[in-house]
């Protein structure tokens, strides 16, 4: 944080081009996809200072929010009633099921392990079932220790998947016209993986764009020159990390492990060929198999917005819960309870409309 | 040798326990009495304060439960304007401990108390049985005197104070994530633990006009900025431009999605003073080994719709929260 007046004068030149070229545009509504690009957006204050006509809009990016209650609650059970040991990454720690979050089974006694590295599994107290949540960045090392564990026929090491994909959804997204999508701000991490490639043909502007306040500036540049040009489809303004094909082995891990399912997403309900699930060469691993679970239902709770939220239909702001009854002491729902869920992250930086 | 039961039993094995090793370390003229209170002579007014030290793990880079524990209670002390003088010392062992690390721990106790002229004065040693504490928890308590000085509070901050910040941010809780998870970071980070009171003496001295002083611990910057407002009925705004954070700090906040300014210290001034006595205190603490990164990061204004905002780089202002949830447990 030291001061770097070259960097912020950069950022302010920036922010002056666009202003000059979208001048002539009609209302933009750019939606960024990912949680991390939502939290980034709110700490740099960016909605305060684009343009009136550039309008940001987060969309489903947050892997924990658009998991469904119902697995928390079939995690717990299954820990309760086989003496399991959970392990997760920390974000799902207070998300709340219907009956508890692993936070609160963890006072009642449930062994709760919280995890940076999914490597981290083999050296957890055993029997262990690990929640295995995620969009693309995360699925990748997830897949190859599930390899590993099935290859050194561990028996005691389970896997309770919640696996979602970006590409397919973003095409769901753009069909349904009461969002009104006119851009896309692209995940930089999941595009690191599945490269530019993956996306195919995206009729709108969609930059994929790193983290940093330059770069995600960067990107909504771009977008704002390639809709003054009228130009459609995907720029990478991330080349440090995102290439045109991404990481084909962990692609290839990907595709190889695991196959499309229609599971439900949290607020949002069944969207197909969104999710990903363990192929039968792993249903060894396989917690829903292993222990038979139920398929996950599609739950919505009364009064709560999420679903319009993590479509972009409309902002926190807008929902009548926000910051009254739900907020991240007291979630109600899913868009509140992960650190980067987008009412959680409007919540933290910003709270009132601009 | 490992602690045993036996050793908190109060018998035989725990009078040779703190003859033969605490005393052997900390012993003084008041605590060798070992009577059942230390009496203390001389001054009017005090401050009181304790702490309980639970860090995992014991021994970080930088530091361990010893310099912590000595740390953590005189600096609650020093930011009330009293100079550290006495304090008791509670530990609660695990049976089984390596004695050996115990003495460790006796060993920066020691360092520490010489450094700052401190005195432990009595103490307690319990031990539990496996697997019923963490190795070694401690507690102390703190007694600080005020000889010409007046207490601060955060109730005489101003509109219009500025906000001063003694050096980099959220090195002590990098550095125990980092030694915590073995993450290897490159260029590791020291926790900043240190004795807060020379510098506050230092302002004191020179009578710069103190309002408030609080340490950045648990919750960081960010917290103290929030308590300061609500204390004050005021608006902290911070600007982030000014926070002093070490490179590699902000790396591995960038990494981790953690924010330095919500990352603690334990050797770190957050001051509020009066604007025109800012220049002063800062090349004052900027003189002094522990105030070298000495910087204004901000000023307490008319209260608005949030407790503390932070002013980016760009100009603009979000809403700078008051931490929450289990960033990181057991940091001190």
């Amino acid at each position: 944080m030291k001061p770097d007046s070259d960097l912020i004068a950069l950022q302010k030149r920036l922010l002056a081009r666009m202003a000059h070229n979208s001048r002539s545009l009609p209302i933009t509504r750019i939606m960024e996809v990912c949680g991390t690009h939502t939290m980034a957006i709110g700490r740099f204050g960016l909605r305060r200072v684009l343009p009136d006509n550039i309008r940001l809009i987060s969309g489903p990016g947050c892997p924990v929010c658009v998991t469904p209650a119902g697995y928390i609650d079939q995690a717990i059970a299954i820990a309760r009633k086989h003496g399991l040991t959970l392990a997760a990454f920390g974000d799902l720690l207070r998300v709340p099921g219907r009956t508890g979050s692993l936070e609160t089974a963890r006072a009642e006694g449930v062994g709760v392990e919280i995890i940076l590295s999914p490597s981290d599994l083999f050296r957890l107290k055993k029997p262990l079932l690990f929640l295995a949540t995620g969009f693309e960045t995360t699925l990748a090392p997830i897949a190859s220790v599930i390899q590993e564990t099935v290859q050194r026929k561990e028996q005691n090491i389970f896997f309770l998947t919640s696996f979602k994909i970006v590409p397919p959804t973003l095409h769901l997204l753009l069909n349904d016209p009461e969002i009104g999508i006119d851009a896309f701000l692209l995940p930089g991490h999941v595009s690191a993986i599945i490269g530019e490639a993956a996306y195919g043909v995206l009729p709108v502007p969609s930059v994929i764009a790193g983290f940093e306040c330059l770069s995600i500036l960067l990107a909504l540049d771009k977008i704002v020159s390639m809709k003054q040009d009228g130009l459609t489809g995907v720029a990478n303004t991330y080349r440090q990390a995102v290439t045109r094909n991404g990481n084909r082995v962990a692609q290839k891990l990907i595709a190889e492990m695991l196959e499309p399912c229609d599971e439900p997403w949290r607020g949002i309900g069944p969207l197909p060929g969104c999710s990903l699930q363990l192929r039968p060469a792993y249903h060894s691993v396989d917690a829903v198999r292993v222990f038979s679970l139920p398929p996950l239902e599609n739950e919505n709770t009364p009064g709560c917005c999420c679903g319009d939220i993590l479509k972009g239909k409309i902002r926190p702001f807008d929902c009548p819960l926000f910051a009254k009854s739900c907020t991240p002491d007291s979630p109600v729902g899913p868009c509140m309870v992960s650190s980067e869920g987008t009412c959680a992250a409007f919540y933290k930086y910003e709270r009132t409309a601009p | 040798m490992k602690i045993r039961l036996a050793h908190g039993g109060g018998g035989r094995e725990t009078r040779a326990l703190i003859n033969d090793l605490i005393q052997g370390y900390l012993g003084n003229p008041i605590l060798d009495k070992m009577e059942d209170a230390a009496v203390l002579t001389g001054h009017a007014q005090l401050a009181f304060t304790t702490d309980s030290f639970v860090v995992k793990p014991l021994f970080f880079p930088g530091g361990d439960i010893g310099t912590l524990c000595v740390c953590g209670t005189t600096n609650d002390l020093a930011v009330m304007g009293a100079r550290p003088s006495k304090l008791s010392l509670a530990l609660i062992l695990e049976e089984g401990l390596d004695i050996d690390i115990l003495e460790k721990v006796l060993q920066s106790i020691r360092n520490e108390c010489r450094q700052g002229g401190l005195e432990v004065v009595c103490g307690d040693t319990k031990v539990v049985e496996k697997g019923a504490c963490d190795a070694l928890f401690i507690n102390t308590s703190g007694i600080g005197f005020y000889e010409r000085n007046v207490p601060f509070s955060l109730t005489q901050i101003q509109e219009g104070d500025v906000l001063l910040l003694s050096g980099f941010s959220g090195d002590h809780g990098a550095a125990i994530l980092n030694a915590r998870h073995s993450l290897d970071i490159q260029n590791a980070v020291l926790s900043d633990c240190a004795q807060l009171y020379p510098l506050v003496s230092l302002l004191q001295e020179a009578k710069v006009t103190v309002h408030a002083m609080r340490d950045a611990t648990r919750g960081g910057v960010a917290a103290v900025a929030n308590e300061m407002a609500d204390a004050s009925g005021l608006t902290a705004v911070i600007e982030e431009s000014m926070v002093p954070v070490r490179a590699s700090v902000a790396a591995f906040c960038d990494l981790l999605g953690l924010s330095p300014l919500e990352l603690a210290n334990e050797g770190k001034l957050v001051v509020a003073l009066p604007e025109k006595e800012a220049l002063k205190a800062l090349a004052l603490m900027r003189n002094h080994s522990l105030g070298q990164q000495a910087a204004v990061i901000g000023k307490m204004e008319k209260r608005s719709d949030f407790s503390a905002v932070l002013q980016t780089g760009l100009g603009i202002r979000r809403i700078l929260e008051m931490p929450r949830g289990e960033h990181l447990p057991r940091i001190c």
